[in-house]
């Protein structure tokens, strides 16, 4: 790959990864148990689409191809798709989506506080950008997780049936590849694997103060970096382009 | 003949912009007007978003486009930059006081500061500080929901960024 082809799968990888979350908030959409949570899981779900629109943008520009966002979203297949398993994991009840978004916004937080310093300005930009709505989210899902974990016997056991079984996607988001490695010695991407302390010891904190566990489960699944998802995101994907694909181009 | 508006009438265009979410404050007032310049005979307006997802920012682009035309400019560009990111920091005196009118509280000077977790909000109805956060998301991604302890009256709160 030339240095051009692994900033256009860097790119994509930190847009698909916005844009499917993104995604899958919007399908609180008119259910979330509460209507201040309706409005705070479609607010979230914007600003990760609104990132995405930026980072798919760079990147098809990047790539050189005529690609723009639209065509990026909507007009690739699943082998194609580079955002993290974890994302795209379905909703679940909203202890599940609270540990997905906690799990990620903490994770989210840290790679975008480094690559605020990135040498590409446009990336640094983005990511500077987003970074102070990333602060609001992360306070949010922490919020959810601490009251949950610490609310009543039920809500207690929601909470820790779901942090145990998204548990095992969490190693992924620190695996470098060939693509992480170059990008870091370019100064244009982060260190991911180097995260991972500070990443435990925000998660642990939240949870000491939520009364839950760290889940102690030996599974772990990746992928993603190569184009391997779970089923789900076949499913995302049907919604979400299927417009596009059965009116190509549709304007409004 | 074509004259072209200096910079400043240009200025005085651009307040008739409204956000369309916040229709009280102007785009001047948000403070998301960056630079106001001609190159060479062709006016660029430079512009940056509020929140990278915000639906507001499409429709004030197109807007300022169509200030400029019923004004009389239509050799123009609007460009949106994001780097430095907006800061509320950055709504005008002015800004803040019509929000206040319009019963949103403005938000609370330091974006550092609150971004870190520490804020007193105060009602825009009875200027209570003792007040408490329902949720951090509102009606559009910039506002929470706040309520007041003493008048018990909910409200908006423009937070920081
Ligand atoms: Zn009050």
């Amino acid at each position: 790959m030339t240095n051009q082809e692994m900033l256009f799968e860097y790119l994509l990888r930190l847009g698909d990864n916005s844009l499917i979350l993104g995604q899958r908030l919007a399908e609180w959409c008119g259910h979330a148990p509460i209507l201040e949570e309706d409005l705070a899981l479609t607010n979230i779900g914007l600003d990760l689409i609104g990132q995405s629109r930026m980072l798919l943008s760079y990147a098809g520009e990047v790539e050189g191809k005529g690609r723009d966002e639209d065509r990026l979203a909507f007009h690739r297949d699943t082998q194609a798709w580079r955002n993290l398993l974890l994302l795209e994991q379905p909703n679940g009840d909203f202890a599940k989506t609270m540990a997905r978004q906690f799990f990620f916004d903490v994770f989210q937080y840290l790679q975008y506080e480094a690559l605020s310093s990135s040498k590409d300005e446009r990336v640094a930009g983005i990511a500077a950008k987003s970074l102070k709505e990333i602060t609001y989210h992360r306070r949010h899902s922490s919020d959810w997780v601490i009251r949950l974990g610490d609310g009543t016997e039920e809500s207690h056991e929601k909470m820790q049936t779901a942090l145990n079984e998204l548990w095992g996607f969490v190693p992924e988001m620190f695996d470098m590849d060939a693509v992480d490695e170059a990008m870091v010695a370019d100064g244009i991407g982060v260190d991911v694997a180097s995260l991972r302390p500070a990443w435990d010891a925000q998660v642990n904190a939240v949870l000491a103060e939520a009364t839950l566990k760290r889940p102690d489960v030996s599974w772990s699944v990746r992928g993603s970096r190569d184009g391997k998802h779970s089923e789900h995101l076949g499913y995302i994907l049907a919604e979400m382009q299927f417009l596009q694909h059965a009116y190509p181009d549709a304007k409004w | 003949m074509v004259t072209l508006l200096n910079v400043d009438d240009v200025r005085h265009v651009l307040e008739l912009v409204k956000d369309p979410e916040i229709p009280v404050l102007s785009v001047a007032d948000l403070g998301i007007i960056r630079r106001i310049e001609y190159a060479g005979d062709r006016l660029q307006v430079v512009i940056t978003p509020t929140y990278s997802g915000c639906p507001a920012t499409e429709v004030i682009e197109t807007d300022i486009a169509t200030m400029l035309k019923l004004h009389g400019i239509t050799d123009f560009d609007v460009v949106t930059e994001i780097s430095p990111a907006w800061t509320t920091d950055w709504i005008t005196a002015d800004g803040r006081r019509k929000l206040e009118e319009y019963g949103i509280a403005p938000p609370e000077r330091k974006s550092k500061g609150a971004l870190l977790g520490f804020e007193t909000v105060t009602c825009p109805q009875c200027k209570s500080t003792d007040t408490r956060v329902v949720s951090q998301f509102g009606s559009t991604a910039c506002k929470a929901q706040y309520k007041c302890n003493d008048c018990l009256e909910p409200f908006d709160y423009f937070k920081c960024v």
